[in-house]
């Protein structure tokens, strides 16, 4: 397919990786931001090809991973209401809550379905007048204007069975959030391709600035990866840090205007939960007053879901900050599998812990896994 | 979840911009996608497609760039003249 296939090139691949490596003096740490390129890097084997001082670590950008586990708790109580149809993308049915997921629901008896668009969930409102259709409103600012647009339509038609459950998240506070800790490593980004598609990179310019790392939006493609990879390494050898757009031919730095303005009339910033990682000021969507009354939260009484306690045993949220990686657990790949996960990062593709279990060529726990 | 796909619009139609829809071939395989959030674009046009909406028109010319950039890279004209190895 045209805009994909010229970039999984395997002879351009070789040659950026050759420039790559006659680049590479010192020791470096970068973090790819979104799990849609953690999954490449993984399946065309990137950071085995790479030189042995360039190390990538994988970021936060799965929702699916940093859904708290209180709104997974949620979604599976209204999920199990009679008049309760349960709209949801996907990747979220297999996502575990604190004794159940969606699909245990759906097989309970659970009206469940899995949509493509949030418009598909507004389709069903409009087709099931007689029963509520509530909506899980997860992604980042990639999937942000289309769920927004789906509230506004429901509004400007007058939907009154049509809700949806929010976890809207931001890219730019997580990465001030890992940037701020004190055990740190990454020293550059290759920020999320499509989250800047939507934002454009401006709003990454005094992040850069301010902590002094290299930030390269970046595509998903083999040679989008690679090349993103060079400017990264380049500005750090150069002893640069900037933000630099590899991704042109989709990003622009003002990003898509129209989308912003869908997101701004609906959403606002708010303090959001990130599963494993904890609260992170100002990080999350949620619906304005406006709006307020398609909130799946204070349409429906959800009172007997509190606060849970995550699994003792699951380090996705040190895996999400860069601070471990999948293998260095010792549940992975024994007690946590995709067919029985112990943490959202082992059921998403996109998750860091599925993705090395998928692609990696070496066994659980065992060393040589970068 | 951010998974976007390139897409080629065949047809186009609707005329409230909010509403406005085009079918978009992935390969052969044809979808609906709203235009809502692109309202300049046209048949023949490529678009990023994210949940059922166009996201962002490809601009033909800078798909180029990273091709030409890996030729500099060889003839050793890149940035400040350095060759790679």
């Amino acid at each position: 397919m045209k805009f994909i296939d010229e970039y999984r090139d395997p002879v351009a691949a070789q040659r950026w990786l050759a420039a790559i490596h006659g680049l590479v003096t010192r020791p470096w740490t970068l973090m790819e931001v979104c799990g849609g390129q953690t999954h490449a890097i993984l399946k065309y084997g990137i950071d085995e090809l790479l030189p042995r001082e360039v190390t990538l670590l994988h970021g936060p950008g799965c929702p699916v991973c940093v859904t708290p586990l209180e709104k997974i708790d949620r979604a599976l109580a209204l999920a199990s209401r009679p008049n309760v149809i349960f709209c949801s993308f996907g990747d979220m049915l297999r996502v575990p809550g604190t004794d159940r997921d969606l699909l245990a629901v759906k097989a309970a008896g659970g009206d469940v379905r899995i949509v493509y668009s949030p418009l598909d969930a507004l389709k069903v409102a409009l087709e099931n007048p007689d029963k509520q259709v509530v909506f899980f409103a997860v992604g980042f600012e990639t999937t942000a204007p289309g769920n927004a647009m789906a509230v506004y339509q429901a509004r400007r038609a007058g939907l009154e069975n049509f809700s949806v459950l929010v976890s809207h998240v931001l890219v730019p506070p997580a990465l001030e959030a890992i940037l701020g800790s004190p055990s740190c490593r990454v020293q550059g980004f290759l920020a999320a391709g499509h989250v800047c598609a939507v934002m454009g990179y401006t709003e990454y310019l005094p992040i850069a600035a301010r902590y002094k790392v290299p930030i390269v939006v970046t595509g998903f493609e083999p040679l989008d990866l690679l090349q993103g990879i060079y400017l990264s390494v380049k500005q750090l050898e150069e002893g640069r840090a900037e933000v630099e757009n590899q991704y042109s031919r989709v990003v622009t730095k003002q990003g898509n205007r129209q989308a912003q303005s869908i997101v701004t009339e609906v959403f606002c910033i708010v303090d959001r939960a990130w599963r494993g990682i904890g609260v992170i000021p100002g990080s999350g969507l949620g619906l304005r007053d406006a709006y307020a009354g398609f909130d799946a939260e204070r349409r429906f009484d959800l009172s007997e879901v509190g606060p849970r306690p995550e699994p003792a045993e699951c380090i996705a949220g040190l895996v999400l900050q860069g601070l471990k990686k999948p293998h260095e657990c010792d549940a992975f790949g024994r007690r946590c599998t995709p067919e029985h996960p112990l943490g959202a990062t082992m059921v998403s593709s996109e998750g860091a812990c599925a993705a090395y279990y998928r692609h990696r060529r070496v066994a659980a726990g065992q060393e040589g896994a970068r | 979840m951010c998974l976007a796909v390139p897409g080629k619009i065949v047809s186009m139609s609707g005329d409230d911009p909010w509403a406005r829809t085009a079918k978009v071939s992935f390969g052969g395989a044809i979808k609906d996608v709203s235009l809502a959030f692109l309202p300049d674009v046209n048949v023949d046009d490529y678009v990023i497609v994210h949940a059922g909406f166009a996201l962002s028109q490809i601009d033909e010319k800078e798909a180029l760039l990273i091709f030409e950039d890996l030729s500099k890279l060889a003839a050793g004209l890149d940035g400040d003249g350095e060759s790679p190895a």
